[in-house]
């Protein structure tokens, strides 16, 4: 009876460090290093867009094993991300994600950080094309020239084609939205030629929140003083949108609004008819991404080269592969449009 | 009284030691040469600007533009190299640039008599306003990497970035100039009662048209290491820039009332602020904690001195009756 139960033991014992049970361990992904220091850092902590994206690369921290923190400025100015580009060095870790305030003010803070062994990924907002090799790839949504367009699109729906169009941008000096109004100009003159820019020209019809709640409202309200009869405003920036749609229904405006807008935000003004669609990428993808994208660079599996590919997912059968283009940028996909057929599903997503 | 009068300069100093002594044991990552570096980097700007301020403010005026004045001088710099003038020379602009600035708020409050707090809010619109008429919407980057290099890196062989030279030489001429000089003496008489120092033969007007001036040569010097630092010139650089050296110059000590200050404690406040941040943020604490300290320091810099002066006057009292 002895002897049986030693084997049986014995067998259980074996069997049981065959399947791991011993001690449940993090989860890691094969081909990525466990364990990595990653610092998630966004143009600004308190803005609700880089909620989600940190949503989405806490959870790409969690499934290769990464420690991840989530830190940066209150504003969104590039000097403060600085500081914060020098807390990721001092406290040594290993990867920095990163969605860049100011294209060219935090470079030769990134370039140190590089020179210290951090590895880099900008994610949603990239660095000056001069300056693509202070990091590995930037991973951003969709071509600008599809956002741009795109958003003139939603605006032409909601004016039935016609009128003066107004832009509330973020900051001046924001890559991101510069080169997406930059795309908006030429397509409305060509595809809507009854429409036309409240200043002219699209550069002449930009205002900037400076994605601040507060100035966006100012400026909503300017746009309305200065141009009474515009038709539509595009607010290429989630605070902005926002913004615009609060000041639009508590000021009782009839012009259109669009935009980039985050569906749990912009959901009560969808719902009640104040604003008739936005649009917008996952950025809990933009962030899930970026994290794999860097923690393969960090283990050597990724270069970054043009034309070089990674993947993102834990395992074979969920992982999506994705390919480095010119100057360094991978793209996700489509812009994805939110009104009132969808957006009960969305708005508790992100 | 053979005791040592504590006044909030000696305060400042001694809380300067102690930030760094319990820093260093608070977090790991603080007490070394690279992050010492780049605390200095950070408040290089600040440290410039708050010398010509604290004169400034000893002498009852304010200058609330010198942050878009750093702007404006950056914006010059890169509006400059942008259409083609030698680097060299952009710098030079740049200075002048600032010098003007100067000039513009020191005549608006000399010649025409106007409240510099007034005058300085309106100059700060204005200035900043000229930066995106200059650059528009594009900010200036691939500026000669030999310039920029002094922003970034440290002296040979030490820790210290380029930018401390800057800050010994203006701090020893701002020294000397405050506390033994007849400049110095005059700035504390137009602070203290600006009617009994115009009769006692100070030229007051032209005193606060030259420290105007000079306070905009410097927020422009400023405006260069600016520039150098972040190796570009941005429409929208040094934001808030004016609110943080005024700040810090009234945690070093001086009165916004006038007549009272010194220049080293307000360096040691410039530096101080900038260690706290530092050890405050390597510790992990949140960037709006570090808000609430900062703003709770000045308020302390501004209620701990009343109420020493207060039970000071208090005991005098009692030992008079």
């Amino acid at each position: 009876m002895q002897k049986r139960l030693t084997r049986v033991a014995i067998a259980v014992l074996a069997v049981s460090a065959l399947v791991g049970v011993t001690a449940p361990s993090n989860a890691g992904v094969k081909g990525i290093k466990g364990g990595l220091k990653i610092a998630i850092m966004p143009k600004a902590v308190n803005i609700g867009y880089f909620t989600a994206w940190d949503k989405g690369a806490t959870n790409a921290c969690k499934e290769i094993g990464a420690r991840c923190t989530y830190l940066g400025p209150t504003q969104a100015t590039g000097a403060a991300q600085v500081q914060f580009i020098n807390q990721v060095i001092q406290q040594k870790y290993n990867v920095l994600v990163i969605s860049a305030a100011d294209q060219n003010a935090i470079v030769p803070a990134l370039n140190k950080a590089k020179a210290a062994g951090i590895t880099i990924v900008t994610s949603d907002a990239d660095v000056d094309p001069t300056a693509s090799a202070s990091r590995v790839t930037s991973i951003l949504p969709a071509a600008s020239a599809r956002i741009g367009t795109a958003e003139v699109d939603w605006i032409a729906q909601a004016t039935g084609g016609k009128g003066s169009i107004a832009i509330l941008s973020a900051a001046a000096t924001a890559a991101n939205q510069n080169a997406w109004i930059a795309a908006m100009g030429p397509y409305l003159t060509s595809k809507y030629p009854n429409m036309s820019w409240v200043g002219g020209t699209v550069d002449k019809s930009v205002f900037y929140g400076n994605d601040d709640a507060t100035t966006s409202t100012q400026q909503f309200d300017a746009i309305l003083a200065q141009y009474p009869k515009v038709a539509g405003i595009i607010s290429p920036t989630t605070v902005g949108v926002l913004a615009a749609a609060q000041e639009k229904k508590a000021k009782g405006a009839t012009v259109a609004v669009t935009g980039l807008g985050l569906p749990s935000q912009m959901a009560p003004y969808i719902e009640d008819g104040t604003i008739q669609k936005v649009g917008l990428w996952n950025p809990i993808d933009l962030g899930y991404v970026a994290v794999y994208a860097a923690a393969e660079a960090a283990s050597g599996t990724f270069s970054g080269a043009v034309g070089s590919t990674f993947y993102a997912g834990p395992t074979k059968k969920a992982q999506k592969t994705y390919t480095v283009t010119a100057g360094g940028i991978t793209y996700l996909g489509d812009p994805f449009t939110f009104d009132k057929s969808n957006i009960a599903v969305f708005k508790a997503i992100y | 009284m053979k005791r040592i009068n504590f006044t909030w300069d000696k305060g400042i100093l001694v809380l300067l030691v102690l930030t760094i002594f319990v820093g260093s044991f608070i977090t790991p990552y603080f007490a070394n040469a690279s992050n010492m570096s780049f605390v200095i980097q950070d408040i290089g700007e600040f440290m410039l600007m708050s010398i010509p301020v604290t004169f400034l403010i000893i002498a009852g005026e304010i200058d609330l533009s010198i942050g878009s004045t750093v702007c404006l001088s950056s914006a010059s710099i890169g509006y400059s190299y942008r259409h083609g003038i030698p680097f060299w020379f952009c710098i030079i602009i740049g200075l002048v640039v600032g010098l003007l600035c100067g000039l513009i708020n020191g005549l608006l409050v000399t010649k025409f008599g106007l409240q510099s707090l007034a005058v300085t809010i309106g100059t700060l619109a204005l200035f900043r306003g000229l930066c995106y008429v200059l650059l528009g919407n594009q900010p200036v980057n691939q500026l000669p990497s030999s310039y920029t290099n002094l922003g970034s890196n440290a002296i040979p062989h030490t820790f210290f970035p380029y930018v401390s030279i800057l800050i010994l030489i203006f701090g020893a001429i701002g020294w000397f100039t405050l506390h033994y000089s007849r400049i110095g003496r005059w700035t504390f008489a137009i602070g203290i009662n600006v009617e009994a120092a115009k009769f006692s033969g100070i030229p007051v007007a032209r005193m606060k048209l030259a420290l105007f001036m000079i306070t905009g040569l410097m927020a422009g010097l400023a405006g260069v290491v600016y520039t150098f630092r972040f190796a570009s010139a941005s429409p929208d650089g040094a934001t808030g820039y004016e609110l943080s050296v005024i700040a810090s110059v009234l945690f070093g000590g001086v009165s916004i009332a006038g007549g009272v200050g010194t220049i080293w404690g307000v360096m040691a406040a410039v530096l101080e602020l900038g260690v706290i941040r530092s050890v405050l943020q390597l510790s992990n604490v949140s960037a709006n904690t570090l808000l609430v300290v900062s703003g709770g320091l000045l308020l302390l810099s501004v209620a701990v001195p009343r109420a020493i002066e207060i039970s000071r006057n208090r005991r005098k009292l009692v030992s008079k009756s």
